[in-house]
C-alpha cells in the first residue's frame, strides 16, 4: 500500500553551507525536518593533548588554531589564562592595543559570518561585499604582525611588539570608512523582504532553552539574555570603555542578525574610545624566560565572536601545563541546534547553522 | 514535386532554421559571458578575462571543456532516463524559439522572401505555454534516474515549483490575448502597434505577474531553489556532468532567453520602435544608428579608462562623443544612412535591446536578492500571483467590456 517513509539525509562533511567538515543527519519528513543529529571531530587534532607537551609560549600559535577566523580572541584568552596564573598584569597600553586587536578581530569575524549567511540564503553580492571591508581588516592585521589568518599577534605579560608606525591612523582610515559600508549592507539586507522573511520566527531559542544549553556569545544574547564576558567579567581594558550590549527579543535568527550588526557598530565605539585614550609606555611586563607557573589552576573566560571562550589551565611544577581545556562556543552553542531545527524546513537549517556562526576548528579542537 | 517548391518549403526554411538556431544559441552562449561580467561589476570583482581579449572566448572554452570532460552515469542510475533527461529538457526551450518573430518585415535574400520568424502559429502563446511545460518532464525524469536524494528533492521542488507559477503566466498572458483579440505572437505585436502603445501600460499588473512568474518557471533568483546550491548541493543536476550538464544549462539559458522574448513581444511591443505611432519619434526607428556610437565609444572610454585609471573621464568623453556621431548619422542623417530606413534592422535591433532590457533585470536580481523558502514560493505563487494576475484578467474585461470591446 502506500505510505510514507522518513528519509535521511547527510549534510556534510562535505557540502557547500556547513562551514567546514560539519556533518549533519538529517531525518526528513518530505522537506520537513523531524531530526538532526550533528556529527562533529573531522576536524579534531587533539590540540588538548598536545599542550601538555608545550611550553605556556608555544601553546599560543596552537590556540591561534582553534578558532582560526577569530584568533586574536584566543591568543588573548590564552595570554589573560596564564597571566593570571603567574599573577602578572600587562601594562596599560598593552591592554588597550589587545582591545584594539579583539574588537577589529571581532568586526572580521562577524563580517565572514555576515557574508556567509548571507550567501547560504542564496544572497551572493553580499558576499563580497562583506569580504571587502574583512581584506581591509586582515590587512591591518598583516602590517601589526605578519599574519593574515594565524597571528600569534601576543605574548604573555603583553605584546610582542607594539603597533607600527603609523597604524592608528590606518585603524582610524577603516573606522571613517566603516559606518557607510554597514549602511550597505542593511540596504541589502535588513529591509529585504525576502531575508527577513527567510529568518524572522527561524530557529527561535527561548532564553531558558539558551540558558540550560549553556548557549553564549549573539545567539544568547538574541534570545534576550545580557550576558557578555567584556560587561559581566571585565578583562583587558574593557572596564574602562563604554559600549552597550545589544539584546534581542526573540531569538530567532534575524535578532541574532541584528544583535551581531549591532555588535559590529558597539566595537566601532570601543575601536575609538581605545584609541582616542591609547596610554604611553611598555608593552611588554616582566615576565621571566622561561615561564613556569606555580603550582595552581586558573579558568580565565574572554568573550569571543562566537561566545564565552573558556580557558581551564592546571599548572604543576614545570613550563608546561598538566592539563588544558578550552571551552568552546562552537561546541556549545551547536548543541542547540536540533533544538532549533526540529519543525522546519530544509532550507532553514542553512539558515539556523549560519546564524549561530560556529567554526569546526573550535569546535573539534 | 518540382525543384522550386522543394527549395522554397524544404532548403530554405532549413537554412533559415539552421541560421536562426545558430545566432540564437551563440546568443544563449554569450548570454552567461554577459550575465557574468555584469555580475562581476556589481560584485566588485573581476569576471573571466583570461581566455580571449577580457574573455571573449569564455564560452567557446566553456563549451569545448565540457564537451571533452568525462560523462560520468553513477551507478545505480536508470541509463536509458538518465541520458534522456536532458534532452527532453533542452528540446522544448530550442523547440519555443520557432514563434519567436525577430522583426517585422521580410527580408528577401536571393530572390527567396524569409519570414522574420519560423512559425507564425495563431495559438503561439498556447503553443509556448505547452511546450514549457514539457520541459518539467526533463527535470523530475533527471532528479529521479539520477538515483540519488539531493537529486530527487531538487527535482521535486523544481516540479512543484514549474506547475505552480505556469498557471499565473498563463493568466498574465490572457490579458495580453485579450487586448490584441489573438494568440499569434505576430498578431499581437500589430495590436500593439494599431493601439499606439505598449502593452506594458494597459497590463502593468500582468507584466509584473509575468515577470515573477518567469523568474520562477526558469528557476532564478530569488526563485533559484531547485538548485539551491547551499541546502541541496546542486539540486537535479547533482549527478550530471560533461555534456548532459551542458544541455540541463543551456535549457536554463534558453529557457530564459525564450520568456524574455515573450515578455518583449507580449509587453513590449516586439519589434516596435518606442512610440510607436508617434510621428515626431520616427528617428527611434533608426535607434541603432544613435544607440551603437553612444554606446561603442562609451565602451571604449571606459575600456582606457581601466586601463589608464583615470575615473569614468573617458567613458563620458567617448559617450558625449558617440552621441554627437549618432546624433549626426541617426536625427540629422549625415551619410544618408538614416534615410535607408532598413526595418528588419531597425526591427531587430528593438527586440534585441528590448531582450536585453529583461536579461539585465534578471542579472540585477540575482545580484541583489536572497532565495525564498519553499513554502514562501508556494505562497507568493498561489496566494498572491493568482489571484492578482485573475484580478488583471477580469479588470481587463471588465474595461474592455466598457469601451466597447476595444482596450
Amino acid at each position: 500500500m502506500f505510505r510514507t517513509e522518513e528519509m535521511e539525509i547527510n549534510m556534510g562533511p562535505q557540502h557547500p553551507s556547513t562551514h567546514g567538515v560539519l556533518r549533519l543527519v538529517l531525518q526528513l519528513d518530505g522537506e520537513e525536518i523531524k531530526g538532526v543529529r550533528p556529527v562533529i571531530g573531522y576536524l579534531h587534532r587533539g590540540v588538548e593533548k598536545l599542550c601538555e607537551h608545550r611550553t605556556y609560549p608555544m601553546i599560543e600559535p596552537l590556540t591561534d588554531r582553534l578558532d582560526y577566523v577569530a584568533a586574536v580572541s584566543e591568543n588573548l584568552g590564552w595570554c589573560g589564562a596564564v597571566e593570571a596564573l603567574l599573577g602578572v598584569t600587562p601594562p596599560p597600553r598593552a591592554q588597550y592595543v589587545r582591545v584594539v586587536l579583539a574588537e577589529l578581530q571581532r568586526i572580521a569575524s562577524h563580517l565572514l559570518w555576515l557574508g556567509t549567511h548571507a550567501l547560504d540564503l542564496g544572497a551572493m553580492t553580499m558576499f563580497f561585499y562583506a569580504f571587502r571591508e574583512r581584506e581591509m581588516i586582515l590587512d591591518l592585521f598583516e602590517s601589526f604582525c605578519g599574519a593574515r589568518l594565524t597571528y600569534n599577534s601576543m605574548r604573555i605579560g603583553g605584546l610582542y611588539e607594539d603597533m607600527p608606525r603609523g597604524w592608528i591612523d590606518r585603524v582610524r582610515h577603516f573606522l571613517k570608512i566603516f559606518p557607510g559600508r554597514m549602511r550597505e549592507y542593511e540596504d541589502l539586507l535588513t529591509v529585504n523582504r525576502i531575508f527577513v522573511g527567510r529568518t524572522r520566527g527561524v530557529g527561535v531559542l527561548s532564553a531558558a532553552d539558551a540558558v540550560a544549553w549553556g548557549v553564549t556569545g549573539p545567539p544568547l544574547r538574541a534570545s534576550g539574555v545580557n550576558y557578555d564576558v567584556r560587561k559581566a567579567i571585565p578583562y583587558a581594558a574593557y572596564a574602562d570603555l563604554e559600549f552597550d550590549v545589544p539584546v534581542g527579543e526573540h531569538g530567532d535568527t534575524y535578532d541574532r542578525y541584528l544583535v551581531r550588526m549591532e555588535e559590529m557598530r558597539q566595537s566601532l565605539r570601543i575601536l575609538h574610545q581605545a584609541l582616542d585614550r591609547m596610554p604611553d609606555g611598555e608593552v611588554r611586563a616582566k615576565v621571566s624566560k622561561f615561564i613556569k607557573p606555580p603550582a595552581g589552576e586558573v579558568y580565565h573566560v574572554v568573550e569571543s565572536p562566537r561566545g564565552e571562550q573558556g580557558f581551564y589551565v592546571v599548572a604543576q611544577s614545570g613550563e608546561m601545563p598538566y592539563r588544558v581545556r578550552f571551552r568552546s562556543p562552537s561546541f556549545v552553542n551547536l548543541q542547540a541546534l536540533p533544538l532549533m531545527c526540529r519543525g522546519r524546513l530544509v532550507a532553514d537549517v542553512t539558515a539556523i547553522i549560519g546564524s549561530i556562526d560556529i567554526v569546526l576548528g573550535d569546535c573539534d579542537r | 514535386m518540382d525543384s522550386q517548391t522543394l527549395m522554397r518549403d524544404v532548403v530554405v526554411p532549413a537554412i533559415q532554421i539552421a541560421v536562426f538556431l545558430g545566432v540564437v544559441l551563440g546568443f544563449v552562449a554569450y548570454m552567461q559571458l554577459i550575465e557574468r561580467k555584469l555580475l562581476a561589476f556589481m560584485q566588485l570583482r573581476l569576471s573571466p578575462r583570461r581566455v580571449g581579449w577580457h574573455g571573449i572566448l569564455q564560452p567557446i572554452a566553456d563549451t569545448v571543456k565540457l564537451i571533452i570532460k568525462e560523462d560520468t552515469i553513477p551507478a545505480g542510475a536508470d541509463r536509458f532516463l538518465f541520458t534522456l533527461a536532458p534532452i527532453l529538457t533542452v528540446a522544448p526551450a530550442i523547440l519555443g524559439l520557432a514563434v519567436i518573430p525577430v522583426a517585422g518585415a521580410p527580408i528577401t535574400v536571393l530572390g527567396w522572401e524569409i519570414k522574420p520568424y519560423i512559425a507564425d502559429l495563431n495559438i503561439a502563446v498556447v503553443f509556448l505555454l505547452a511546450i514549457g511545460s514539457l520541459g518539467i518532464y526533463g527535470i523530475i525524469l533527471g532528479g529521479w534516474a539520477s538515483n540519488s536524494k539531493y537529486s530527487l528533492l531538487g527535482a521535486l521542488r523544481s516540479s512543484a515549483q514549474m506547475v505552480s507559477y505556469e498557471v499565473p503566466l498563463g493568466f498574465a498572458l490572457i490579458g495580453v490575448m485579450m487586448l490584441a483579440g489573438s494568440a499569434s505572437l505576430v498578431k499581437i505585436v500589430e495590436a500593439q502597434k494599431a493601439a499606439g502603445w505598449w502593452f506594458v501600460f494597459p497590463q502593468v499588473l500582468g507584466f509584473f505577474c509575468y515577470f515573477v512568474s518567469a523568474l520562477a518557471e526558469t528557476n532564478r533568483i530569488p526563485f533559484d531553489l531547485p538548485e539551491a546550491e547551499a541546502e541541496l548541493v546542486a539540486g537535479f543536476h547533482t549527478e550530471y556532468s560533461g555534456m548532459k550538464f551542458a544541455l540541463f544549462f543551456m535549457a536554463e539559458y534558453t529557457n530564459m532567453f525564450l520568456v524574455s522574448c515573450l515578455a518583449t513581444v507580449a509587453f513590449l511591443g516586439g519589434w516596435l520602435r518606442p512610440f510607436p505611432n508617434l510621428e515626431a519619434f520616427a528617428w527611434l526607428e533608426n535607434g541603432w544608428l544613435l544607440v551603437v556610437p553612444v554606446v561603442g565609444a562609451g565602451f571604449a572610454g571606459w575600456l582606457l579608462d581601466q586601463r589608464f585609471g583615470s575615473g569614468l573621464r573617458c567613458m563620458f568623453i567617448g559617450g558625449v562623443l558617440g552621441g554627437l556621431v549618432g546624433f549626426a548619422l541617426g536625427v540629422a542623417d549625415v551619410g544618408g544612412l538614416a534615410s535607408m530606413a532598413i526595418p528588419q534592422l531597425s526591427g531587430a535591433f528593438w527586440f534585441s535591446m528590448k531582450v536585453m532590457l529583461i536579461f539585465f533585470l534578471y542579472i540585477w536580481f540575482r545580484g541583489t536578492y536572497p532565495r525564498y523558502r519553499y513554502d514562501q514560493l508556494m505562497n507568493l505563487g498561489w496566494k498572491w500571483l493568482l489571484p492578482l494576475s485573475i484580478a488583471n484578467v477580469i479588470v481587463t474585461a471588465v474595461v474592455m467590456l466598457l469601451r466597447g470591446g476595444t482596450a
